[in-house]
């Protein structure tokens, strides 16, 4: 892997940085957030190596991910991250940056009929809010 | 003890057990839950962009109806106590938004509502002590486990309800019930939320290592306080069985159902009919 001085802290690393409102540099890789991370085993890149990326300026091949679709904002991460860094807020960020180009993992005929009986509004409030 | 009460759209619509276990315990404790006149979708997921102020502008609105009312607002639901109690932090302690949000809105909101969770009214108000006098038919025998879940505990800043990762209230609510209430590890262990739609596995990941769990340490029930926590152990409870011989039932339970159960009042208003693991054997060993 090629890193170059001038992909680190483009403008893409800075609008998520922006819209996380999250310090992505602060990250010094301890690993807590991935290792705690209910949801890793599913993820093709852990979290702590999405930031790690976002930090080095692979910005293309952690949107490439599929991580973000797969955090479930529980906030256990960032509960344990000894530098303060929200995770679940970078995630927010770069799910926004897909489903703002139309790239969402839901489809139409994601809920039969008997899925939408059953699902409490809840959770279909959030998975909309949280993939559209 | 008056309060303006927020049941939310899945209390509202679909969890009867939830909302009317809760009502009438509440009344039968002497707590009065006043439904608000003018509440909205709180949206059920805390914005987490920086940007996104519309997400925010429900909640808001909901919390200006209780300010009217001049009372303090209970919920249930975890989910909205999550998003009501972080957005009138957010209010407080960011001025630059506030004025923003303001801006949309006709009110001038200063974020001087205390949103509370009944557990906090419990805890404050009638004192676990104070509970256990009033338990009529004490839960002796039943051996049940609290599970938090995420959102009644973080951020826990922003949340100040327990301690993000070890917290107790729930185990002293079950004392003052009269339950054996035992250590369970995975009490703060996310169940894969919404996450059921787009991806079944990682559910079924998380309520498998939940149940099993509480198996190992011959846990009868588990209680939430969360209807999406309560449909991922019930529902995929029931889903798993089908595959897993060595899983036995665990009844999930919402605290307030125990509650009702224990200051004597009719099963009715538990609306077992609503749960998918039968609770009824489980019941049956009440000493």
């Amino acid at each position: 892997m090629e890193i170059k001085a001038t992909l680190i802290r483009d403008e893409l690393y800075k609008e998520i940085e922006e819209r996380s409102d999250q310090k992505i540099l602060n990250c010094y890789q301890c690993g807590k957030c991935s290792a705690g991370c209910p949801a890793v085993a599913f993820m093709s890149l852990p979290p702590h190596q999405v930031l790690r990326l976002l930090q080095i300026g692979s910005n293309e091949e952690v949107l490439r991910a599929n991580s973000f679709w797969f955090c479930s904002s529980c906030f256990t991460c960032a509960s344990r991250c000894p530098r303060s860094i929200d995770i679940s807020k970078v995630m927010e960020a770069l799910r926004f940056l897909l489903y703002r180009k139309g790239i969402t993992p839901l489809s139409q005929d994601m809920l039969d009929e008997e899925l939408e009986k059953d699902t409490p509004q809840q959770a279909l409030v959030s998975l909309w809010k949280k993939s559209t | 003890m008056k309060y303006s009460y927020f049941p939310g759209c899945t209390l509202h619509e679909q969890s009867k057990s939830f909302n009317q276990s809760t009502l009438a315990s509440s009344s039968a404790l002497g707590i009065e839950l006043e439904e608000l006149k003018d509440w909205y979708c709180c949206g059920a997921v805390f914005p987490l962009r920086a940007d996104d102020i519309m997400s925010l502008l429900s909640p808001v609105r909901t919390l200006i109806g209780a300010k009217k009312e001049g009372k303090d607002l209970v919920t249930l639901c975890a989910a909205c106590y999550q998003v009501l109690k972080r957005t009138n932090y957010l209010i407080l302690e960011d001025r630059e938004k506030r004025e923003k949000i303001n801006n949309y809105l006709e009110e001038d909101y200063k974020g001087d509502v205390k949103v509370l969770h009944l557990l906090e009214v419990l805890r404050d108000n009638l004192g676990w002590l104070g509970l256990r006098e009033k338990v009529s038919h004490p839960l002796s025998g039943l051996k049940v486990a609290p599970y938090y879940g995420c959102l009644l505990l973080r951020p826990a800043k922003e949340m100040t309800f327990d301690h993000p990762e070890n917290p107790t209230i729930f185990e002293d609510f079950l004392k003052s019930l009269g339950c054996d209430v035992p250590d369970f590890p995975y009490k703060t262990e996310c169940c894969g939320a919404y996450l059921g739609a787009t991806a079944k596995d990682v559910v079924s990941q998380t309520v498998y290592n939940i149940l099993h769990g509480a198996q190992k340490r011959k846990i009868g029930a588990l209680i939430v306080s969360c209807p999406l926590c309560h449909y991922n152990l019930d529902f995929y409870q029931g889903e798993l069985m089908k595959e897993k011989s060595e899983l036995t039932p665990i009844p999930i339970f919402y605290f307030t159902q125990l509650l009702a159960l224990a200051l004597g009042l009719s099963t009715e208003v538990c609306h077992f009919e609503e749960h998918r693991i039968d609770p009824l054997p489980f019941l049956g060993v009440i000493k």
